[in-house]
């Protein structure tokens, strides 16, 4: 089932958690809600789910497959919410968690109880935990909690699936394995799916789209790989993953980031104006003499982290800025660079962003 | 410092004189009288016993003291969990004074209120008056004895329940209506079963509470024999009439009798916070 | 996110059912509590303020005052010793039978008043253990202050200690061993450190032992010989006023205790409002976690 969000805002009191946001989720589609704390993820998904209500602007609506549901309440959306904190309910153990939403509808639309437990054993099932049905919340990791929080949702058929933040409070280890188990999950299932966090690696590993979210807006809207290669901003460049960052101006329709000249074919930018400079660690090569080719910093060598995947050296750049390069331990290995050395640092790609535009 | 008696080593200093002193406080003023009761009925013998305990105007007393007590525990838990409920889940002016006002039984003493209560619901009362034409009399009555008794024991079911509501974690509810419950339906099922261990408790206390109670009910009940007599009250007359025997019998049933309520609250806590989890 | 949103619509009651379920619990609050706090002094002033101070300033009813504060006076630093002392112990110690401790201190909130004054009886009572031996030296307990005194005592006697018991068990003793490693010795460290830390539930407690033990009716009734002027304390002379029919001059007494009653839950509001004031400004401190 298709999603959509058109003209939404909403502010508690003084502060605006979402100005004008407008979305489209197509059905089956498993879309990262991605943001730093404060951006307005949770609050946009709390509004779909009609945990909140959003201001009553002109033309702001929530739409499921095209009907309005704004006014409708939460319990008639039929949309499966999951919560950082699993808000299982320690009362009931795990079988009565899930089969919580079957047992509670109106006795028109409730299934007889063989059907129930049946559908409760499919669910123990498919999150591997049908051993753990006689067990109460308190007896379980926070893993397992989580899923039998999944299946919970998942148990009243929704329309929807909303995850908010939902292996925030646990171990990385463990969030990585869930993070995979999700994906593979959606891939069966096929609900349409939208996963609110803060953690890049996740929304860029499981999603099928990734919103990138700041402020109570959306900055980029498209796939991993657009949002990782081709950001739209500065904030999201910045936001996904390490980035070089240097201050220049447009001087004579070049980039010009003190020693380093950028031509940029393409719409002519306004001479004199700023430019900023974000290049990635990765895209920097280092080496001993000038190239020739690429533009080229001189930098000194501060420090090599060679502890890790990669290996990241740190250096300091003649325009004064600090400059950290990441290479493979081959590349490093072949390099010979050694602390205090004075080198070259070229640019393979990058990004310039203006007050008008980014190229 | 002797390692044997304590569970960890302890520096701090002064541990034998406050501990001494208190266990020396305790002995005299507690433990020494009270244990009087239990020796003295040891030595009265049975037949004796028996008929200080189970003489037909004891018995009634007991009904009243025991029925009343525990109707009025009933209500207490009602409107205490209503009470508290509205504290803590709605806002209204003068929410705060209402909040102090919740223990002003507790404060009172029990001779002030029960002149107090007893001058409300006589017959010329400012209640009673109301409640005369309709045939309904409450002082003088056993259901002057429940009033009572609903006065005392009222903040011990409203101050068992209020923290638990407070503490309750608002996701649980969000969670029940995003999987399609009603408000009805996450009430009974999510949110009172968790608050239950507490409003048994309070119910317990405030059983315990009235039961023994004496200044607040004597003035109210009329005190008129085989009706409207508490247990408490015969302690008294069978004293006035120097019965020491008979007075420490019915101290025993009495004292019996809390001890057990007082164990199954210790119970009802214990359980419920073997249930009591995280997450 | 401001986590001090309102609450979620979700959670929120429906208007009706609110305004239908706040009037029950304040109709029955008006009910309960309200009216016969307002009627002790609808009656005490009934037949005018020159009744009331009369009622008040007559000599039996003055006696009966004396008495009360003497019985207070003497019950109450007795049980804040005891309070402290045993706090001390249960707090700052691990030690076996504490449990048992806790709960033979909870001892009187089970035992009937009236039970609590007949064991008293049963120890200094004509027939009582130490009966004879008072008499021939001519010693009064029981129908007399002495036993007045005690009764009060074992009834109040847990009020202080539940009060900063909990409080000093949630404050550990990382403050106290601090200052033992920095020299301090025993009472220094107990002064200085633990007692400002409790000071206000400590107040608390006293304020509340002191309206028990002045307001405290089914356990002075057994001890006392109910001799007008001479062993009544106020409660019991509210008592013999009533049973007379006195009603204005009992009420008028009466309404003493109530305006103590009303203060005790003046000082603990605002021991609450200090305590979240501390609470907001020391976080570490109020909660008693390590600084």
């Amino acid at each position: 089932m298709a999603i959509e969000v058109s003209h939404i805002s909403k502010t508690f009191g003084s502060f605006t958690a979402l100005r004008d946001v407008s979305l489209r989720v197509n059905d089956g589609e498993l879309v990262a809600l991605l943001g730093p704390s404060g951006s307005g993820k949770t609050t946009l998904l709390r509004i779909m789910a009609g945990l909140e209500i959003p201001d009553p602007n002109d033309g702001s609506a929530v739409l499921f497959e095209g009907l309005d549901v704004t006014r409708q309440d939460a319990a008639a959306r039929r949309v499966g919410f999951v919560f950082q904190h699993y808000a299982l309910f320690r009362n009931m153990n795990v079988f009565e968690n899930i089969a919580f939403g079957l047992r509670v509808r109106p006795r028109r639309a409730r299934a007889p109880e063989t059907e129930i437990r049946e559908r409760v054993r499919q669910l123990l099932r498919l999150i591997h935990l049908e051993e753990s049905a006689d067990r109460y919340p308190s007896q379980l990791s926070g893993g397992q909690r989580q899923r039998v929080a999944l299946a919970r949702a998942l148990a009243i058929e929704p329309k929807v699936l909303l995850l908010d933040e939902p292996f925030g409070a646990l171990d990385a280890k463990v969030r990585q394995g869930l993070r995979r188990w999700l994906r593979r999950l959606h891939d069966e299932v096929h609900v349409t799916s939208l996963l609110v966090t803060h953690d890049q690696d996740e929304a860029l590993e499981v999603a099928d789209r990734v919103v990138v979210m700041n402020e109570g807006h959306i900055e980029q809207d498209g796939t991993p790989a657009e949002v990782f290669h081709h950001p739209a901003t500065e904030f999201v460049m910045d936001f996904m993953g390490n980035v070089n960052f240097f201050s220049g101006r447009i001087e004579k329709g070049k980039a010009v980031f003190g020693p380093l000249v950028l031509e940029r074919p393409g719409e002519a930018a306004s001479e004199g104006q700023s430019a900023r400079l974000f290049v990635r660690p990765y895209d920097l090569d280092i080496h001993r003499d000038y190239n020739g080719g690429k533009p080229s910093l001189r930098a000194r060598v501060q420090r090599i982290q060679s502890a890790g995947l990669k290996v990241r050296v740190e250096l300091l750049a003649e325009t004064g800025e600090t400059v950290t390069v990441e290479m493979s331990h081959e590349q490093f290995h072949d390099s010979h660079i050694n602390v205090d050395d004075n080198v070259f640092v070229s640019l393979r790609d990058s990004r310039i962003f203006t007050e008008d535009y980014s190229i | 410092m002797r390692g044997g008696y304590f569970k960890r080593p302890s520096i701090l200093p002064g541990f034998w004189p406050a501990f001494g002193f208190s266990l020396l406080y305790l002995s005299l003023v507690v433990l020494v009288p009270l244990s009087a009761v239990f020796l003295k009925t040891a030595t009265a013998d049975w037949h004796h016993f028996w008929g200080a305990i189970a003489s037909p105007a004891v018995v009634a007393s007991y009904r009243l003291s025991f029925g009343a007590s525990f109707a009025a525990a009933l209500v207490n838990a009602v409107f205490g969990f209503l009470v508290a409920w509205v504290l803590v889940r709605y806002r209204f002016p003068g929410k705060r004074l209402v909040d102090s006002l919740v223990d002003l039984p507790f404060a009172l003493p029990t001779a002030v209120a029960g002149i107090a209560l007893t001058s409300l619901y006589t017959e010329n009362g400012w209640i009673g008056r109301f409640l005369a034409p309709l045939g309904i009399r409450v002082a003088f009555t056993p259901l002057g004895v429940l009033v009572a008794m609903i006065f005392i024991g009222l903040p011990f079911v409203v101050r068992a329940v209020q923290p638990v509501l407070e503490d309750a974690d608002l996701e649980l509810e969000e969670a029940a209506a995003s999987l399609g419950a009603s408000r009805w339906q996450t009430f009974t099922r999510v949110i009172f079963p968790v608050v239950r261990p507490a409003l048994l408790t309070g119910f317990a206390m405030s059983f315990a509470r009235a039961l023994g109670e004496y200044g607040s009910v004597v003035f109210i009940s009329g005190n008129m024999p085989m009706r409207t007599e508490i247990t408490p009250l015969l302690i008294i007359t069978r004293l006035e009439q120097y019965d020491y025997t008979g007075a420490t019998a019915i101290a025993v049933v009495m004292l019996v009798a809390s001890f057990v309520v007082l164990l199954g609250i210790n119970l009802l806590q214990w359980y419920s916070r073997r249930h009591a989890d995280a997450g | 996110m401001p986590r001090d949103r309102r609450k979620p619509r979700v959670t929120q009651d429906p208007a009706l059912l609110r305004w239908t379920l706040t009037a029950l619990a304040l109709g029955f609050l008006a009910l309960f509590v309200v009216m016969p706090l307002a009627v002790v002094f609808g009656q005490a002033l009934e037949k005018g303020w020159h009744t009331y101070w009369m009622a008040i300033r007559e000599p039996d009813a003055l006696a009966a005052i004396r008495l009360t504060l003497l019985a207070a006076g003497i019950a109450v630093p007795l049980n804040l010793l005891f309070g402290l002392a045993a706090a001390w112990a249960i707090a700052k110690f691990q030690f076996r039978g504490k449990n048992i401790l806790l709960t033979l201190i909870d001892l009187p909130f089970a035992v009937s008043p009236v039970v609590s004054g007949l064991i008293y009886v049963l120890v200094f009572g004509a027939q009582g253990w130490f009966g004879p031996w008072l008499q021939q030296r001519d010693i009064k307990i029981i129908f007399a202050v002495p036993g007045i005194v005690l009764a009060t005592v074992f009834v109040t006697f847990p009020f202080v200690a539940r009060e900063i018991i909990p409080l000093m068990q949630a404050q550990g003793t990382d403050e106290e061993e601090a200052a033992l490693v920095l020299g301090a010795r025993g009472w220094k460290i107990f002064s200085r450190i633990t007692l400002p830390n409790i000071k206000w539930s400590l107040l608390y407690g006293v304020i509340l032992c002191t309206a028990r033990a002045m307001g405290e009716f089914g356990a002075v009734s057994v001890v006392s010989g109910h001799i007008r002027g001479v062993t009544n304390t106020m409660p019991l002379h509210i008592e013999i006023l009533y049973n007379e029919y006195d009603f204005a001059a009992a009420f008028a007494v009466a309404s003493l205790l109530a305006v103590l009653a009303l203060v005790t839950l003046a000082v603990k509001r605002l021991i609450e409002w200090k305590i979240r004031r501390e609470s907001e400004t020391f976080p570490a401190v109020a909660e008693g976690a390590e600084v």
